[in-house]
């Protein structure tokens, strides 16, 4: 068997294991599912409520697009930032850690695992809550540009890889706190992006902070790609950018994942308990 | 001459324990010797066994061998690898089995073996076949296999550990208190696949316990470990005859330890 084919047969390993996690922890799935269902719902009625706070007469359609495009590329990003970020924090709590440490597999190949779960485990979720909540309203994609939504959709999941690899750092660092701080990373990501509004309503010196988070222009192309039909071409620089500084993210991430890993292992941090 | 199993030279391990002070953001360290110059080496097909009372540096130095700590000085050689700088090679010939079964509680034996296999590169229809074999002769119940883990009393979610560190065939098993927890016969059990995986598959075992009988059963050589130090190393024979000819009575490996370490083990123990 060829060298690649035995790491991407390892890497089979932490997909499995994580559809064993989703088959075993059922309810949590439904609960969590319900959650971002009803969260969507609620983040996109505000759209639909909008002609009656304000008393003007608005284009309520585009407004329940417009919000209901945020809330699912922020569903599907942070599934992709959660779970990459978690792969620690899981082995930590299960106890499992120090034997997947063990083992001979190399962080890339860890990694990829997590990766290529995450990503079907992403979209499979995001599809599922777009479907109920477009069963809601009526929405109007005739002339939406879906095939550049979904290549712009993968480019942005790169950089999101790349970001949970550093935040997955930090339940390695701190044992007892590191899972808590990823999620306050993520609402950090969750502000300055645009996700519920243009980044230009944000004070200036956050939307500089802003041009920085690949979610942004994920968001911003996305919106452009589904509202205004924006042509794939014109996007390519987009996507080509996200992919180049998602990589980057990820060689940076891979690089202090491994110091840090070296760190824990100088101070005896991999141990279950800390 | 061959390369013996394991070499340790001088090999030294201090972490740093934090203690919160009184006052906000003050913390106090202090200074926690686990492991100080300890030097030992293991030949190929030996059963070497570590003795000594909790907190006295067995666990570190496993963890150690098992490239989930780094020494301060010294180096660790397995099989010719050195343990800090070729891990991926040393990962590849060692197995662990720990004394906390430490598994993915929701998932069944099964489902926690199959992880193990794959991370190991092992092909899966294969791995499942050799994981029926060593449950089966680990004495565990074919129905068990499919159900949780968490639903499985102590002895038998131990069983399933040391089922995984088999798994894979290990030529150097790291065997940290194996048997605690474990019933008579099941500890029996345990004892004799060892011996019998050291016959078939020409492993070197190296076994931390605290069951002094277990010790006497099982190894070639016995190293009595203290405060991080090696105050003792010879077979279980060569140890007890030198305790023997300074009382004059014939002496048991509690003796043995007694004498060296100037207390119980359980003293010991209360003392940590």
């Amino acid at each position: 068997m060829n060298p690649f084919m035995k790491e991407m047969r390892v890497a089979y390993a932490f997909i499995e294991r994580n559809i064993n996690l989703i088959k075993r922890y059922w309810g949590w799935e439904v609960v969590w599912l319900i959650y971002s269902l009803v969260n969507s719902l609620a983040v996109t009625y505000i759209g639909a409520g909008m002609e009656k706070i304000t008393g003007q007469t608005l284009d309520t359609q585009y407004l329940i697009t417009y919000l209901l495009v945020g809330t699912l590329i922020w569903s599907y990003l942070s599934v992709i930032f959660y779970s990459i970020s978690e792969m620690i924090a899981w082995e930590r709590w299960e106890g499992t850690i120090e034997y997947t440490f063990m083992a001979p597999v190399s962080r890339a190949t860890h990694l990829v695992g997590t990766t290529l779960f995450a990503i079907i485990y992403g979209i499979l979720r995001t599809l599922v809550i777009l479907i109920i909540v477009a069963s809601f309203f009526n929405l109007d994609l005739a002339g939406a540009n879906l095939p550049g939504a979904v290549l712009l959709l993968l480019a942005g999941s790169v950089s999101f890889v790349g970001l949970g690899i550093v935040a997955a750092v930090l339940p390695l660092l701190y044992p007892e706190r590191g899972a808590q701080m990823t999620n306050a990373a993520a609402a950090i990501l969750l502000l300055i992006s645009g996700v519920y509004y243009p980044v230009e309503t944000l004070p200036a010196w956050l939307q500089v902070v802003s041009s920085a988070s690949p979610a942004t222009y994920v968001i911003k192309g996305m919106r452009g790609c589904l509202l205004h039909g924006q042509s794939t071409r014109s996007l390519l620089s987009i996507v080509f950018i996200l992919i180049a500084a998602g990589t980057a993210v990820i060689m940076v991430g891979l690089f202090i994942f491994g110091r840090v890993e070296r760190y824990a292992k100088r101070t005896g941090r991999l141990k279950r308990s800390g | 001459m061959s390369t013996p199993a394991l070499e340790i030279k001088q090999v030294s391990k201090v972490f740093i324990k934090k203690e919160r002070a009184k006052r906000f953001l003050n913390t106090k360290k202090e200074k926690v010797v686990a492991l100080s110059g300890i030097s030992m080496s293991v030949s190929r097909r030996e059963i070497f066994g570590v003795l000594g009372p909790n907190g006295s540096g067995k666990s570190t130095l496993i963890r150690l061998l098992s490239t989930l700590l780094l020494p301060d000085s010294g180096t660790i050689h397995i099989f010719g690898h050195d343990v800090e700088k070729e891990p991926f090679a040393v990962k590849r010939l060692i197995n662990r089995v720990s004394v906390d079964a430490a598994f993915f509680k929701k998932f069944s034996p099964l489902e926690n073996l199959a992880y193990a296999a794959r991370l190991y590169g092992m092909p899966i229809r294969q791995a499942r076949e050799k994981m029926r074999k060593i449950m089966l002769r680990l004495g565990l119940k074919e129905e068990t296999f499919t159900s949780p883990m968490e639903n499985m009393s102590r002895g038998m979610q131990q069983k399933v550990a040391v089922a995984r560190g088999f798994l894979t065939s290990p030529t150097l098993l790291l065997l940290d208190e194996p048997t605690t927890g474990l019933d008579p016969y099941s500890k029996r059990d345990v004892q004799a696949f060892v011996r019998e995986i050291r016959e078939a598959h020409r492993a070197t075992i190296l076994l931390t316990t605290h069951d002094m009988e277990e010790a006497d059963r099982l190894c070639d050589r016995i190293a009595i470990i203290d405060e991080g130090k090696i105050i003792a190393l010879d077979t279980p024979q060569g140890l007890k005859r030198s305790v023997s000819r300074r009382n004059g009575q014939d002496a048991t490996l509690e003796d043995v330890f007694i004498e060296l370490t100037g207390k119980k083990m359980e003293e010991k123990e209360q003392d940590k």
